[in-house]
């Protein structure tokens, strides 16, 4: 009887338009033995939350837990009344969510919220709570344990938020800690802050959890075991080491192929020949934002600061950057949705008008915008052939059979099935979405095509698919893209060039060979050590963060470096008096950096080094 | 790699795609509502089918003194009793009930389209045409309505026309504020910013990208601002500045017969529980319009 939670036979049914009942969790049993960490996998829709919720006796409204036992410690979850329930939650069993922003009251401080689990069971003082809460504010990192209490949820970074959010479960000492999906919405940069705080907090109290995640790589990290879950069905359960290196199930072996991105097959070298042809797209000296100009006609609120790209036709180019750094309001500059303050953008060779009723039909038929959520991007009262034949009739004037036929087409070209036509939107699955979302865009016909985070939305099984249509439409009709992303591997495995954006300043540009290769601006190198590889022990061997350098206060000099906040090899009187220069290294990066190639290549080498130290220490 | 994944993933949704055509012809037909809903459905059918042909139906004339006695009970040749003066109160209600609805119908119709016409055009179009129309209706809006009512009769005189665009001039303003945030919300989203990358004209976008998506709510406001016109006709109708005798609407034949009020006489109770029946009526039919049960039946699907 080592095992704290017992799972048997459970199955959790909702009910279904016409009244009949669907079970969503079929029979899954399960246990996690105290002082272990359990992860759950799956995609979305397989049933993942839906046990995680079980396990605290709730079904989502219209959900019930049909069949099945479920014990944690000696209770049995599933004959308790609500009552018992209500002392079961937040006291035995607590639960943190994917997206603290939602769970926080804005309204009251955080220390509140914090200590209000301990304050509703009664288990101590309010000065013992809060105690205790800064004694878990510590363990989590969090910088200035004894004051941050006193913010507002608003105040404080996302990862904090999520570190908090912890906080509030840890406070009662509960016997299980459910974490669902609690890293899903942030950075890479800072869900390694995250993971590092859990995975201390979780051996330290040894806490049993369940991790309930999509994301192999995470939970490589923090897992002793892991349950892979495929449509409501139990696949396999065993521990990290056996489910990472020899997966039994053939469900387990797609999640494990589709988690490491294989490279997709770059640009064939005639196209694109720089010397012959104008670059499809070339933007220079671009400033964008939002809100009034001001006096320099600069917009109250900068987001985009001097960005210079070309595109080469037929090729893609990414960018990249963390959640904020302005990737997507680039993209709605391109697409003429705002107008920029200054700067100037030549497509094919001629100047883009900046303004949206400047541009031609023409014009505006050559470059589409593929947006992130298909759920919004696709207007849900339309039926497909309407989204799909209004560009067709628009642009080429088709109507009637030719464009049936056409749509007929389209949908062929992005894999599936004609008779989708007369259904709407809501009727899809988020693949499918996502694949009317690209055709509409390929119905214009266009030489780009502007994909604003097109696949992190989806699972990642999904994602690859989408990611191999998208080479396939390129090699095919020859279209490039922009593509918009926060994921360094899907960039990787699909992208020629990539652009590196921070805070909206370009830092970097690469190819996409010469992006992982030494030296590499302080924020590339921290974007890319930052994404979690897919083994045991990973999170360790990364480098803890260093103690940042000491500099003065910024002087008032323009351009001065965005990263200089962040930045681990900063120099007091160079990076926060002056402007940084473009270096132009040996592989023909341009990195916006103080530091020589030289010196770069030194802080990198030294990285690896104190990595190494790392592991050694092990 | 990519074909099986998909198949597999289409083929339980495919399933249920089935199953919701199947509903979808169902709520056609008005069988999707709940039980409420089907009452009020019943309701307002009854209402309209009485506007139409209650005329025709009606024993006696709607000015004709047929009982002996003013405030008769009810029997057998005069079902709801006789009014102040005398006249069948079953005959002047079928007469009067024509102008209650259709009045309303006309009133409320015109306000919630043109309401929504020119929240869509405020949303669409830019900063200032937004901002003259929105504080022009809001100066409207805080005219009380009786007295707006009240000076519109006075100056012009109480006829048919006068009321219905009295009514729909009263009940504009605020169908403008909710279809302009409905409008306003739908116009930032990503479906409308393609649709602009695209080329697409402001009309175009309004009604073709904006409009589909908020026909529910306004539907549902329509059915609010229908309620509220038969009680504001029914207001005026009782200061006597609405309808004018012999003819009547529901409301003057509340008025008229106010003296039979102590007596407990039907001439007051009918007309009273005909405005009852229809205002509830027409609002548990929009309480169930298909867009709420929609929504809460795909929550309970995810």
């Amino acid at each position: 009887m080592n095992d704290l939670v017992r799972v048997s036979g459970l199955r959790v049914t909702v009910r279904n338009d016409s009244g009949e009942e669907e079970a969503i969790v079929k029979e899954v049993s399960l246990s996690i033995p105290k002082g272990e960490v359990l992860a759950l996998i799956g995609e979305s829709g397989s049933g993942k939350t839906t046990i995680a919720l079980a396990l605290m006796g709730y079904a989502r409204a219209g959900c019930r837990i049909a069949a099945g036992s479920i014990h944690v410690g000696d209770t049995a979850v599933t004959s308790l009344d609500s009552l018992q329930l209500a002392h079961l939650r937040g006291r035995q069993v607590a639960y943190i969510a994917q997206s603290a922003a939602a769970a926080f009251n804005p309204a009251k401080p955080i220390m509140d919220q914090v200590i209000e689990g301990a304050h509703i069971h009664g288990v101590m003082t309010r000065t013992a709570a809060e105690a205790k809460a800064v004694e878990i504010f510590r363990s989590l990192a969090l910088p200035t344990p004894e004051h941050i209490g006193r913010r507002y949820p608003h105040e404080v970074s996302g990862g904090q938020l999520q570190r908090l959010m912890a906080a509030m479960a840890l406070i009662t000492d509960p016997e299980l800690v459910i974490l669902d999906e609690p890293t899903t919405a942030l950075d890479v940069t800072t869900q390694i802050e995250v993971l590092r705080a859990f995975k201390k907090v979780v051996r330290e109290l040894r806490t049993t959890a369940l991790y309930v995640s999509h994301d192999l790589a995470v939970v490589a990290q923090i897992a002793d075991r892991i349950a892979v879950l495929n449509h409501g069905e139990l696949c396999e359960c065993g521990t990290t080491d056996q489910i990472l290196n020899a997966p039994s199930d053939s469900y387990t072996k797609t999640l494990m192929a589709a988690a490491r991105p294989a490279l997709r097959a770059a640009r064939d070298a005639g196209v694109g020949d720089k010397a012959a042809a104008p670059p499809l797209l070339a933007i220079d000296g671009l400033i964008a934002g939002y809100g009034r100009l001001n006096k320099e006609g600069r917009p109250h609120n900068l987001v985009l600061k001097d960005i210079s790209l070309t595109l080469q036709r037929g090729a893609t180019l990414a960018v990249i950057g963390e959640s904020g750094s302005g990737k997507s309001t680039l993209a709605r500059v391109v697409a003429g949705l705002l107008t920029p303050a200054a700067g100037a953008i030549r497509f094919n060779g001629a100047p883009l008008p900046p303004r949206l009723e400047q541009r031609s039909r023409e014009q505006l038929r050559r470059i589409q915008i593929v947006f992130q959520n298909a759920d919004t991007a696709l207007n849900p009262s339309h039926t497909v052939a309407r989204i799909l034949g209004r560009p067709l009739g628009f642009y080429h004037g088709l109507r009637g059979r030719a464009r049936d036929k056409r749509i007929a087409e389209l949908l062929d070209r992005v894999r599936l099935p004609a008779g989708l036509a007369e259904r709407h939107c809501a009727e899809l699955s988020g693949g499918q979405k996502q694949r009317i979302n690209l055709a509409r865009a390929l119905a214009a016909e266009p030489d780009l095509i502007l994909c604003d985070e097109v696949t992190s939305a989806l699972d990642t099984v999904v994602a690859a698919a989408i990611l191999d249509l998208m080479g396939e439409l390129r090699r095919e009709l020859g279209v490039s893209y922009l593509f918009i992303s926060h994921d360094i591997a899907t960039v990787r495995s699909i992208c020629d060039d990539v652009l590196v954006l921070y805070a909206g300043c370009k830092v970097e540009s690469a190819s996409r060979h010469a992006l992982s290769a030494a030296p590499c601006h302080p924020y590339t190198d921290l974007l890319i050590t930052s994404v979690p590889e897919l083994r045991r022990g990973w999170l360790e061997q990364i480098a803890p963060p260093v103690e940042l350098p000491v500099v003065g206060a910024s002087s008032h000099a323009p351009g001065l470096c965005s990263f200089l906040q962040r930045c681990p090899v900063r120099i007091d009187g160079v990076c926060n008096v002056a402007a940084p220069p473009h270096v132009v290294t040996r592989q023909g990066k341009q990195i916006l950096c103080h530091h020589s190639d030289e010196q770069l290549q030194r802080l990198h080498d030294s990285r690896i080094v104190r990595k190494s130290a790392a592991e050694d220490a092990r | 790699m990519t074909a099986p994944i998909v198949s597999s993933r289409a083929d339980p949704q495919a399933a249920v795609i089935v199953v919701r055509q199947r509903r979808s012809v169902w709520r056609r037909w008005g069988l999707g509502l709940s039980p409420s809903g089907l009452i009020g459905l019943g309701t307002v059918v009854f209402w309209l089918l009485v506007a139409l042909l209650g005329p025709m139906l009606a024993p006696h004339g709607v000015g004709a003194i047929v009982a002996d006695d003013s405030f008769a009970p009810s029997s057998a040749q005069f079902p709801l009793g006789s009014d102040y003066l005398g006249r069948d109160v079953l005959s002047r209600i079928l007469y009067g009930a024509r102008y209650t609805v259709g009045l309303a119908l006309a009133g409320a119709l015109l306000a919630s389209t043109a309401g929504t016409a020119l929240g869509l055009a405020a949303a669409v179009s830019g900063r200032w045409i937004d901002e003259t129309m929105s504080r022009l209706l809001d100066a409207l809006t805080c005219i009380p309505s009786k007295i707006f009512a009240l000076v519109m009769v006075a100056g012009f005189g109480s006829s048919v026309p006068l009321l219905m665009l009295t009514a729909a001039l009263t009940y504009l303003p605020g169908a403008y504020r909710i279809a302009r945030s409905l409008a306003v919300n739908l116009n930032v989203m990503e479906y409308v910013d393609v649709a602009r990358a695209r080329g697409e004209g402001r009309a175009h976008i309004a009604c073709f990208e904006i409009l589909p998506n908020m026909i529910h709510p306004m539907l549902a406001d329509f059915g609010l601002r229908f309620v509220f016109v038969v009680l504001l006709l029914s207001g005026l109708s009782f200061l006597g500045l609405g309808v004018q005798p012999p003819a009547a609407d529901l409301g003057s034949l509340v008025r008229e017969n106010i003296s039979g009020l102590a007596e407990g006489s039907p001439a007051i109770m009918m007309p009273a529980l005909a405005i009852a029946t229809l205002t509830i009526g027409v609002n548990l039919l929009i309480d169930s319009l298909p867009g709420r049960t929609k929504r809460l039946s795909q929550g309970a699907l995810r």
